[in-house]
């Protein structure tokens, strides 16, 4: 279980330029969860990833995780347990390594990076067969360099790198924003099979309405720092992407757009 | 002839620096400029040690860890007191000069008539007649070798392969659940061990040490780099590492034969200068190219 317990950021403070992104900002989310985070552009979505990640530092308030205080926890520590993909496709996957190589790396996540070799060649097979399922042809690709992939293929390879060991959150930043409506929807529904397959927890920053209302079996919508709608199960089930734009609208209304 | 083997052989010693520099600039993206002192520091260690008679052997490998020692340093500055790299290395740099006149205890240091890797009983005796004056190119070209071939196998473990990811992506070294900071500095003693011990190499073929022979040192290093990597860059079967160590011979070669047109040795600062800057606008000229057919 994730717990956000009195969540307070402040961006440039002491300046004229302070902005309050989150005050008190509480949120649980429970084991077998998959969230979908809508709102509109400065609403905190990614902020909040940011803060469970430790890419940012709080001002006040505490995370936990499985109930421990993982608040002063460094980022790179706490990502042993989380597997996370960018927006940005070049985020996920190292340019200049092969396919193969960028597998190696991702597999032995979570064990010492020692003195022993890599990429081991007994190895190929069982890449084989974990590209294959992607339907994008990788699997024939071992050797080729990662820079001369699509976004797609490269945001696809940076999905299951991120989920090749055992972790127990997902965070997924918008992973389906920069990539083609065809492409996107593949991304889509290979991160639900994935999801489902492995039972992970998962907490799913997008813009794309629809996906949040087909996709997960809880829907959060933000807004100034504020969950303003959080649906889960039989609820959310029952919710039309037409509410959901409406309340979206009313709050850019607000706004003064 | 005897241009040719002094091209070849110092070409090579300074080819175990550009390895060194190859880590820093293309691997990590890190424009070390600690090398102008580590460089030297190899050399005043070895000269001291080698003017109290010490085992000239060995001073390959406490030089490689006193050159891993500061690049250690430069890296703690660079990722823990947060200084951008650049300047963590100029000030390594700055230094580092006042360290080797107080190691080397004044600013020239002769060795002659001492046992060095090149000149002591053990070499003369298995060196036939007829090779000796080729044993000098001999012995840098297998230590060269075989700092090449570990540094092939190094970076084909893990550890070596965590290191190209944090030059490549930043992010990939935290989502792997690494310390990227620690990655850095692994690297950064790697590469100025290479240095270091390049700088031993030296001081014992040229039989001094000076306290000025660092300066430059980084621009032959990027040099040999560039014109290595860009040079050969078709060429598949080549490993990179080969390929420094051909542009840094390359590099050497350029720089002799521009003395050979007439140039005078106070000249060298300036033809280093004009040589780079031409290698790097070609460099980019071809790049351009590159990105124009595609």
């Amino acid at each position: 279980m994730l717990e956000l317990k009195g969540i307070y950021k402040y961006y440039n403070p002491g300046t004229v330029n302070e902005m309050c992104l989150f005050q008190d900002f509480n949120l649980q989310v429970e084991d077998g969860e998959f969230v979908a985070v809508v709102g509109s552009n400065g609403s905190g979505k990614t902020s909040m990833l940011n803060v469970i990640c430790g890419s940012i530092d709080l001002d006040s308030g505490s995370i936990w995780i499985n109930k421990n205080d993982i608040t002063h926890v460094k980022e790179y520590k706490r990502l042993n347990k989380i597997g996370r993909v960018y927006q940005n496709p070049t985020m996920g996957t190292c340019p200049s390594m092969t396919i193969m190589e960028n597998m190696a790396l991702a597999e032995n996540k979570g064990r010492p990076y020692n003195l022993g070799l890599c990429v081991h060649k007994k190895q190929k097979e069982k890449y084989q067969n974990l590209l294959r399922p992607l339907n994008l042809g990788l699997e024939d690709k071992l050797d080729v360099k990662v820079e001369t992939l699509s976004g797609g293929q490269r945001q696809a390879m940076a999905l299951l790198m991120s989920t090749l060991t055992p972790i127990e959150f997902l965070i997924l930043d918008e992973h389906t924003a920069a990539l083609d409506p065809k492409t996107a929807e593949i991304n889509m529904q290979l991160t639900d099979k994935i999801v489902k397959d492995k039972k992970l927890t998962s907490i799913m920053v997008t813009h794309n309405l629809r996906y949040a209302i087909e996709y997960g079996n809880r829907i959060i919508m933000m807004h100034q720092g504020e969950i303003i709608l959080d649906k889960k199960g039989k609820e959310k089930e029952d919710l039309k992407i037409n509410e959901v734009l409406d309340i979206f609208n009313k709050i850019s209304i607000e706004c003064g757009n | 002839m005897v241009l040719m083997q002094s091209v070849l052989e110092q070409g090579m010693i300074y080819a175990i620096m550009a390895l060194g520099v190859y880590i820093t600039y293309k691997i990590l993206d890190f424009p070390d400029l600690t090398v102008d002192g580590s460089f030297p520091m190899g050399a005043a260690i070895t000269a001291v040690l080698i003017s109290k008679d010490f085992n000239a052997l060995l001073t390959l490998p406490i030089c490689f860890a006193a050159g891993a020692l500061v690049g250690v340093l430069t890296g703690l500055i660079h990722v823990k007191l947060k200084v951008r790299d650049l300047l963590s290395g100029i000030i390594m740099m700055t230094a580092l000069y006042t360290v080797n006149l107080r190691v080397a205890g004044r600013a020239n240091l002769p060795i002659y008539n001492k046992s060095t890797i090149f000149d002591n009983d053990f070499i003369n005796q298995i060196f036939p007649d007829a090779v000796t004056s080729y044993k000098t190119i001999i012995i840098i070209l297998v230590i060269t070798l075989i700092s090449k071939y570990i540094l092939d196998w190094y970076l084909r473990t893990k550890s070596g392969m965590l290191l190209q990811a944090v030059g490549d992506n930043e992010h990939i070294v935290t989502s792997l659940s690494v310390d990227k900071g620690l990655v850095k500095i692994v690297g950064l003693a790697i590469a100025n061990g290479l240095v270091s011990l390049s700088g031993c190499i030296y001081a014992q073929q040229q039989r001094y040490f000076d306290v000025s022979m660092g300066t430059g040192t980084v621009v032959i290093g990027l040099a040999s780099v560039i014109i290595g990597t860009s040079l050969f860059k078709k060429i598949t079967l080549l490993r990179v590492t080969s390929s420094v160590i051909i542009g840094s011979v390359l590099y050497k070669g350029c720089v002799a034969l521009a003395i050979s047109f007439g140039f005078e040795s106070s000249d060298l600062k300036m033809i280093t200068a004009v040589l780079f800057l031409g290698i790097l606008v070609l460099g980019m000229e071809r790049k351009r190219r590159v990105k124009l057919d595609a």
